[in-house]
């Protein structure tokens, strides 16, 4: 792969934000995660993305000014780039929470791979570092879809979510990466896509998102300017 | 679900010692979580992960000593003077 012209804040603001807001949504199952051992392993992939969301937001900091905590927790809901995809709230349906694992995975795991060409050595730097974390992640995400499929239950579940979140999944990544990860997907995952259909794009936000924004952002909101 | 024991090598070389158990659907499973709970924060060069049931267990007796043969062990006489008079004659005597 050639070296890559270094992201714009806004692109790094996408990738932190998605990030943010997926290990938030996933950090709701901590205590109610399907057994002990799921829920210990799923609360710390839930703070693994939060720490890359806050390594992408320092980065962005440089060029945007503030520091990660201003940019994660003091702009206006409008203002976040996160995917339709994260905002989603899946607890309590396990089906669902592993479709969206399983595809934000295999997907970010492309965008990362490139991030590791990129011209900014720190960013490419950082990149390595994700991506040795992120194996992991979709190492876990990949057993999971594999276990659902394997009883006729688990399977109808998984399917759902995936056929439900597919939309969503294709909005994370474009052009170049997204034939990449229709490639993955057909690889890894019992699915077959519908061939067309319209991508839920980044720059929207679903009806969930305000509730989640206000939940993120009220201790920080309740003491404005506070030192912590 | 099946249990896993978990053993813990923290450098490389050393033995390995018991870190704890999990309950896993599968070894793919018990994999993943291994890694998490004991190879997280870089604290493990290497995992043994065991089926419980994979392991042997015995208890005390293993053998019933029945009969007084405390020649049998190694705590049962002094080699101290023999080793003198060996070294004597070996010409090697010291201390």
């Amino acid at each position: 792969m050639s070296s890559q012209a270094p992201p714009r804040a806004d692109e790094l603001l996408a990738l932190a934000d998605d990030e943010l807001v997926l290990g938030w949504r996933d950090s709701e199952w901590t205590g109610i995660a399907p057994f002990l051992e799921e829920d210990v392993a799923f609360s710390s992939i839930a703070q693994t993305e939060i720490g890359h969301a806050r390594a992408f937001y320092e980065l962005a900091a440089r060029e945007l000014g503030g520091t990660a905590d201003t940019l994660a927790f003091d702009r206006r809901p409008e203002e976040y780039r996160s995917s339709p995809l994260v905002e989603l709230r899946l607890v309590h349906d396990w089906g669902r929470t592993i479709a969206r694992h399983v595809l934000y995975e295999l997907a970010d795991a492309i965008r990362v791979a490139e991030l590791k060409e990129s011209d900014d050595a720190d960013l490419a730097g950082l990149a390595e570092k994700i991506e040795r974390e992120e194996a992991y992640h979709v190492m876990h995400a990949q057993m999971w879809a594999d276990r659902l499929a394997e009883s006729d239950d688990g399977r109808a579940r998984l399917l759902a979510g995936l056929d439900e979140l597919w939309p969503y999944a294709l909005g994370l990544v474009e052009g170049a990466q997204r034939e990449r990860f229709l490639a993955d997907v057909a690889e890894r995952l019992p699915f077959f896509f519908p061939p067309e259909v319209e991508p839920v794009a980044r720059g929207e936000h679903v009806d969930e998102w305000a509730e989640l924004w206000d939940e993120m952002t009220m201790v920080r909101r309740s003491a404005p300017g506070g030192r912590w | 679900m099946p249990i896993y024991e978990v053993f813990r090598q923290e450098r490389e070389g050393q033995p390995f010692q018991h870190g704890g158990s999990l309950e896993a659907p599968n070894r793919e499973f018990a994999d993943a979580y291994a890694r998490e709970f004991y190879g997280r924060r870089a604290e493990s060069f290497a995992l043994w992960i065991v089926p419980r049931e994979a392991v042997m267990e015995v208890r005390e007796p293993y053998v019933a000593p029945v009969f007084d043969r405390d020649y049998r062990r190694v705590d049962g006489y002094s080699i101290k003077v023999k080793l003198k008079e060996a070294r004597e004659l070996a010409g090697t005597a010291e201390g």
